[in-house]
């Protein structure tokens, strides 16, 4: 276990959120949910479906880094003027991906930071996909840092539907959102909770309850038996490791730290 | 019509001079990708100014805000992929001085294909639950069947002028757009009362030398106003399949905004005072087609 790495721990877990999802687009956005999504493509769950990070639908995941043009094999074709029509809203999609701030209701974050609308003081992307991607189909989010910056009371700019019934305008139909799992350098969480609170579901070895409500904003829910986040298994580093030939995951968390955190 | 009048040749400043002070300008492309860069260089030469600039944006919205040529973005994002942030749009917000409409990616192609179909809205359930609505002044409907659904009426994105980038055009504007997506350049083309393209290249008549691509036209000729040969004209953003972008160019870009952080003393290199010398300024079409295409 001394040699395994928190990257990979994460990956590990984050590829446990595709599983089963059945024929639908799974994307990873970054390094670390990208391979995730390979990852559960690979081992368990070989139906998702994904693209080459361009264009093209791929069968064989493509592996992160420098590569030649041409070393993906499209299997088919799935480019941004179709997106919509075909993977996000038919709800046949299932994205992971790391929006800047989330808050307790779940709502996230990619607009601005800080200030006014009118005048922000960090202006980030825009809000990108989200809103259409969290009224449509499911979610999940990676967080290399878990810090109360992060974990918010309540997020500056509204980016992505959450569970706060006082966003729910009356007559609308949300009965597709459906945020499924958080994991963090921390631990994994849910929404499981009261009314969709967020919901602590498993410590990465060597992290406290205690650890993780100090770095988180609001106050967290427990699950009835917090377990410990589960190693990846022999195969699963070599399938990582066959898709990250540069180490590019090395430099998502600080530091590179193992799995076991000191105590 | 006759032969002459079909002939939809002009030079990029006669492109420019179609346009006016206050217009709704749609611009084609995606982030680093596919933008009409010669035509936006074009404007940056122009006295043009008071623009409503609609763009999934990349360097053509941050460039056109750092010259002070927009009133408003409508937006979901501007962003030059390796470089997450444009720091010239993010200059012009942080300022303040920009009015700006945020949408979803997919509202926003949804705006273009109201205005492409004449439409006053369309529905969308996207942006309910979010502070998109509030923040944009977009209003509901309701379903009138028996759902009753509450829905978000997207309005229409009414272009008054298009700038679209393709790989091919003859002079009639029978074009050719390949690579490995076009993005919502068709829309762009429908939304807008009158279209102009820029072409990598331009031949006599299509059916002449590219019959083969016949199914690259990705919209008719109807929808095209006016077409220029400028090769390379996307550049620094990425032309699939004739080169890629060119982050070297994007990295000084951004850092222009930091240090000197005053787009006057840096326009020069980033726009020149002529295609030609702009052209030669980077090397040259050899360096520029030499750019490898970007992998993701």
């Amino acid at each position: 276990m001394s040699d395994i790495s928190l990257v990979d721990l994460c990956i590990f877990a984050c590829s446990e959120a595709f599983r089963g999802n059945g024929e639908i687009v799974a994307t990873g956005v970054g390094p670390v949910p990208r391979l995730a999504a390979g990852l559960a493509k690979l081992t368990h769950t070989p139906e998702l479906m994904m693209t080459d990070g361009e264009a093209y639908l791929v069968e064989q995941p493509v592996p992160l880094g420098p590569r030649k043009y041409d070393d993906r094999k499209p299997a088919g074709h799935l480019p941004f003027s179709r997106f919509f029509d075909s993977a996000v809203w038919s709800g046949r999609r299932h994205a992971m991906v790391t929006p800047t701030q989330l808050d307790r209701f779940g709502q996230i974050n990619l607009s601005y930071m800080g200030g006014t609308y009118q005048k922000p003081k960090t202006q980030m992307l825009g809000v990108r996909g989200f809103p259409g991607n969290t009224i449509y189909h499911p979610n999940s989010f990676f967080f290399p840092a878990h810090g109360p910056r992060v974990f918010v009371p309540e997020v500056d700019m509204i980016s992505g539907v959450g569970y706060n019934p006082a966003k729910r305008v009356p007559g609308g139909n949300y009965t597709a959102v459906d945020l499924r799992v958080i994991v963090t350098n921390l631990c994994v969480m849910d929404f499981g909770g009261p009314d969709h609170a967020i919901r602590l579901v498993s410590l990465h070895p060597g992290v406290t309850f205690e650890d993780v409500q100090a770095a988180t904003g609001f106050e967290l829910v427990c699950a009835e038996s917090v377990t410990e986040t589960a190693l990846p298994t022999a195969e699963a580093l070599e399938v990582i490791a066959s898709l990250d030939p540069h180490n590019i995951r090395a430099s998502v968390l600080k530091d590179n730290p193992p799995a076991k955190r000191a105590a | 019509m006759t032969a002459r009048m079909l002939d939809k040749r002009m030079s990029a400043a006669q492109i420019v001079a179609q346009l006016s002070d206050g217009m709704t300008l749609g611009i084609g492309g995606w982030g680093p990708r596919r933008k009409p860069m010669a035509l936006v260089r074009e404007i940056l030469r122009s006295d043009l100014k008071d623009l409503t600039v609609v763009a999934y944006g990349g360097a053509d919205v941050g460039m056109l805000c750092a010259a002070g040529k927009v009133r408003k973005v409508v937006f979901a994002f501007v962003s030059l992929d390796a470089i997450p942030l444009e720091p010239w749009f993010r200059k012009a917000r942080e300022s303040g001085a920009l009015e700006v409409l945020e949408l979803d990616e997919g509202m926003f192609q949804w705006g273009l294909k109201a205005a492409a179909f004449g439409l006053p809205f369309l529905p969308t359930r996207v942006g309910l639950g979010t502070d998109l609505a509030e923040l944009g002044g977009l209003k509901t409907v309701q379903s009138p069947y028996d759902d009753a659904e509450t829905l978000i009426a997207m309005p229409a994105l009414k272009l008054d002028a298009a700038l679209i980038h393709v790989n091919r055009s003859d002079w009639r504007g029978n074009v050719q757009v390949f690579g490995p997506d076009a993005y919502y350049d068709e829309w762009f083309a429908k939304a807008a009362a009158k279209s102009y393209v820029s072409c990598e290249e331009l031949v006599d008549r299509m059916e002449d030398h590219y019959p083969e691509g016949a199914q690259d036209n990705l919209f008719e000729r109807c929808f095209v106003s006016g077409v220029v040969e400028m090769p390379c004209g996307a550049h620094p953003s990425s032309m699939p399949p004739h080169y890629g972008w060119d982050m070297t160019a994007f990295k000084a870009y951004a850092d222009s905004a930091k240090d000197p952080g005053d787009w006057a003393e840096v326009a020069d290199r980033f726009v020149g005072s002529s295609e030609a010398e702009y052209l030669e300024s980077i090397g040259g079409k050899e360096a520029v087609t030499g750019l490898p295409l970007p992998i993701f």
